[in-house]
C-alpha cells in the first residue's frame, strides 16, 4: 500500500497566546505551513510579527505560561503536548536551532570543545574524544581554520562571524534532519553575512538538511530560500515559491517591503515608497485585516479578517486583493 | 554647483583617533582626510571596526581627536568652551539607537525644546510654536508633546531625534546609522524624511552605515573606510559604476539584492581575524585582497586620483580595473 509520506514539518493552526496587561495578546495566530525534506523554507517578518514565536513553539520553547494551540508534527507525531523527555531528545539531536546572537547564545566561561560536544554526547553517546573529533571536523566544515586549537579557545576570542559558524556546526552535529535558523546573519557585516550564506548553501547541498529560515530581510532571503512565508502581527499574509514572491507579490503588506527596500539595481534617484504607519500593538490589533490601516488599497471588505486562502496549488494570501471573492 | 567650486563646509585633513587599549592603543581613525562642501552630503561606508562612528564622535568633540577638521572655517578640534558651544548649533548629530538617545525622563515637547532653551533662552514666547512646527514638518502630530520616549515607537523616537537636531536649523546633520536600529517598513519612511529634510532646509548630511544602499540613496559622495583609512571617495554615480578599490568591489559584490537565485559573493573577503597594525607598513586590507602583490605588504598605497576617484591601491589604474567588479 502506498501511503504519501507526511511532510517533515506539519503546522496547523499554530496559535499561541500570552497575558499581557490587558488580557491574552496573540504572538501568533492561525499558522500554517509544511516544511518538506531537504528544502529551505524562508519565514519573513518585522519585530512583532511572531516570526521567533514560530521557531520557539516549534521546538516546545514559547514561554512559561504561554497557552500552545493546534498542531505541529514532525513526520506525522504530534509535537504539542508531547513529554518533555520526547521533546529533549528530538532539540538538538533532529530540530537544532541556530540564534540571532551568537555571543548570547554561547556560554561565556565553556571552551569551544564542551559546548560543541556536549549535545553529541547526551544524543548520540558518544566519548569525550570522538565527540571532539565530530567537533572538529564540523569547524572545518564551517571553514574555520586551525579547527583542533579553537576547539580550547572561548567565545570571546572568536570574531562574530566565527562565532555565528561555531552555532552553525554546534547545530550540525547531531545531523539533524531541519535546521531552524533565527536571524542568523543579523549581526554580521555585509560581507560575513554572504559568507555564512555561501556556507550554509554547501551544508545544505551536503547534508541535505531542511532549513527553516527566519529573518526581517527579503534581500538575504532571496539568496537561499526555495519558499517565503510573510509574517505580519502573528499571522501569516503571503506564502509563494520565491521566484513568484519576489517577481509578483500579492498581498500589499510584501508589495509594500519589496519597494521600500533601497537597492543597488535601482535607478540612482528613484523614491523609496515607504509603508505608511507603524507596525501594530498586539494589544490594539484592528477588528479586520492587521494591515488594513496601513494600506494603500484597503476598502470596506478588510474591516473582515481576510481568509487564508490558496491562489494556486503553490501559493496562498491571506488578503480581500481589492474586494475580489 | 560641482563638487569643487561650492564652499567648503567642512574640511577634515589627517584625523587620527586613538583609544587606550590595556597597555598598548588601538589607532580606530588613521588619517582620515575629506572635504564636504556646502549642501552636500557624505556617507561614509565601512564595517564595524572601521572606525565610521569614531569619526563622527571626533568631530562632535566626544573623543579626542588628532588633525584638523575646519568647519565654517573654524578648527573643530580645537575650539573650546563657548566656541566650540557655539558651534554645535550649527552641528548636530542624530544617533543609532532612537530610544537610547532621548532622556526617559522627559516629555516629547520638552526634549525638542531643549536645544532652542540652551541656544534661544531670549526666545522663549515662540518656543512651543516652533517646537510644534518641527514635529509637524518631521512628520508628528501636536498629540505626541506630552507623551514620553517608553511610549513611542522606534520610528516615533527617531523622528523626535531628528526634530530635536534641526530645530536649531544646523549647516551640518551628522546621522550615526540613523536607520540600522529601526523595522524594515520604518527604515524607509526615515531615509525619505532625512532625504526630505536634506533638501528642504539646505542641509549637508555626514551619514555613517553599515551598507551601501542606504549611503547610495542619501549621499553625493561616499567615503568607503577599512580599518580607520580611506579606502575609496568618489561621486556616487562613478563609484557604483566603476568601483576601484578591491575592498568596494567586494562590499557591493556581498551586498545582497532582494532577486531570488542571485547569489551574494562572500569569496574574496575572508573574515578579518588580525589587522596589520596601524604604524606598519603596507595597504591594511592586504591579507584579505584577492590581487594583493608583495608590493602591497611593503609600501602603504596613498589616497591619490585616478580620474574622477580618489583611491588607495596599488593597482587601481593598472588597465581593466574598473571592469572587472561583478556588477549586481
Amino acid at each position: 500500500m502506498t501511503e504519501s509520506r507526511p511532510p517533515l514539518l506539519q503546522v496547523r493552526g499554530l496559535t499561541v497566546s500570552v497575558a499581557g496587561p490587558a488580557g491574552r495578546l496573540r504572538v501568533l495566530d492561525g499558522l500554517e505551513l509544511d516544511l518538506e525534506e531537504h528544502e529551505c523554507l524562508g519565514v519573513v517578518g518585522e519585530s512583532g510579527s511572531g516570526k521567533t514565536q514560530l521557531l520557539l513553539a516549534l521546538l516546545g520553547l514559547s514561554a512559561p505560561g504561554a497557552r500552545v494551540e493546534g498542531s505541529v508534527r514532525y513526520r506525522g507525531e504530534e509535537l504539542l503536548g508531547a513529554a518533555p523527555a520526547r521533546l529533549a531528545a528530538l532539540r538538538g539531536r533532529r530540530l537544532a536551532m541556530v540564534f540571532q546572537e551568537p555571543m548570547r547564545a554561547l556560554n561565556p566561561y565553556l571552551n569551544i570543545a564542551t559546548q560543541l560536544t556536549e549535545g553529541a554526547r547526551a544524543h548520540l553517546g558518544l566519548g569525550r574524544r570522538e565527540a571532539e573529533a565530530r567537533a572538529a571536523e564540523l569547524l572545518a566544515t564551517v571553514q574555520i581554520d586551525a579547527p583542533v586549537r579553537r576547539l580550547r579557545q572561548y567565545p570571546h576570542e572568536l570574531s562574530g562571524g566565527m562565532r555565528q559558524r561555531v552555532m552553525l556546526a554546534m547545530a550540525l552535529m547531531c545531523d539533524p534532519e531541519v535546521l531552524l535558523l533565527d536571524e542568523p546573519t543579523t549581526a554580521l557585516d555585509v560581507a560575513v553575512q554572504a559568507q555564512v550564506l555561501d556556507l550554509l548553501r554547501a551544508v545544505r547541498e551536503r547534508t541535505g538538511v531542511a532549513t527553516l529560515f527566519v529573518t526581517h530581510d527579503l534581500a538575504v532571503l532571496a539568496a537561499i530560500a526555495g519558499r517565503v512565508a510573510v509574517m505580519y502581527a502573528g499571522r501569516m499574509v503571503e506564502h509563494a515559491p520565491a521566484v513568484e514572491l519576489y517577481g509578483a507579490p500579492r498581498h500589499p503588506y510584501t508589495q509594500g517591503l519589496l519597494r521600500s527596500l533601497p537597492r543597488l539595481d535601482q535607478p540612482l534617484d528613484a523614491p523609496l515608497a515607504a509603508i505608511p504607519g507603524q507596525p501594530p500593538d498586539l494589544a490594539d490589533l484592528p477588528a479586520g485585516c492587521a494591515f488594513a490601516p496601513r494600506c494603500p488599497s484597503r476598502h470596506a471588505a478588510c474591516a473582515v479578517p481576510p481568509a487564508w486562502r490558496a491562489l494556486s496549488a503553490t501559493r496562498q494570501v491571506a488578503c480581500h486583493l481589492d474586494g475580489a471573492p | 554647483m560641482s563638487a569643487t567650486s561650492a564652499p567648503l563646509l567642512l574640511d577634515v585633513r589627517d584625523l587620527e583617533v586613538r583609544y587606550a587599549l590595556g597597555r598598548g592603543r588601538l589607532t580606530a581613525v588613521a588619517g582620515v582626510s575629506f572635504q564636504l562642501p556646502q549642501g552636500e552630503s557624505l556617507g561614509v561606508v565601512g564595517e564595524s571596526g572601521s572606525g565610521k562612528s569614531s569619526i563622527a564622535r571626533a568631530l562632535l568633540r566626544l573623543v579626542p581627536a588628532r588633525g584638523s577638521a575646519l568647519f565654517l572655517e573654524r578648527d573643530l578640534l580645537e575650539l573650546r568652551g563657548r566656541a566650540l558651544r557655539a558651534t554645535r548649533e550649527r552641528l548636530q548629530i542624530v544617533f543609532q539607537d532612537p530610544h537610547g538617545a532621548l532622556d526617559p525622563r522627559m516629555c516629547v515637547a520638552d526634549i525638542v525644546a531643549e536645544p532652542l532653551r540652551e541656544f534661544r533662552p531670549a526666545a522663549a514666547a515662540h518656543r512651543r510654536e516652533q517646537v510644534q512646527r518641527m514635529l509637524a514638518r518631521v512628520g508628528l502630530g501636536a498629540e505626541l508633546l506630552g507623551r514620553y520616549p517608553h511610549q513611542l515607537s522606534g520610528g516615533q523616537a527617531q523622528r523626535v531625534g531628528i526634530a530635536r537636531a534641526l530645530v536649531l536649523h544646523p549647516r551640518l546633520l551628522i546621522c550615526d546609522e540613523p536607520m540600522a536600529a529601526l523595522d524594515v517598513s520604518i527604515k524607509a519612511q526615515i531615509a525619505n524624511l532625512l532625504r526630505e529634510m536634506r533638501d528642504a532646509l539646505g542641509l549637508s548630511l555626514l551619514l555613517i552605515a553599515h551598507d551601501l544602499p542606504t549611503v547610495r540613496y542619501l549621499c553625493d559622495r561616499i567615503l568607503v573606510l577599512y580599518a580607520g583609512q580611506v579606502m575609496e571617495l568618489a561621486g556616487r554615480e562613478t563609484l557604483f559604476r566603476s568601483p576601484l578599490h578591491p575592498y568596494t568591489r567586494a562590499l557591493l559584490a556581498a551586498t545582497p539584492l532582494p532577486v531570488p537565485g542571485r547569489t551574494a559573493f562572500a569569496g574574496a573577503l575572508p573574515d578579518p581575524d588580525s589587522l596589520p597594525g596601524a604604524d606598519a607598513p603596507g595597504c591594511r586590507f592586504r591579507q584579505r585582497c584577492p590581487l594583493a602583490l608583495p608590493r602591497c605588504g611593503a609600501e602603504t598605497p596613498r589616497l591619490r586620483a585616478v580620474g574622477a576617484t580618489l583611491v588607495a591601491c596599488h593597482r587601481a589604474d593598472e588597465p581593466g580595473m574598473d571592469e572587472t567588479h561583478p556588477a549586481p
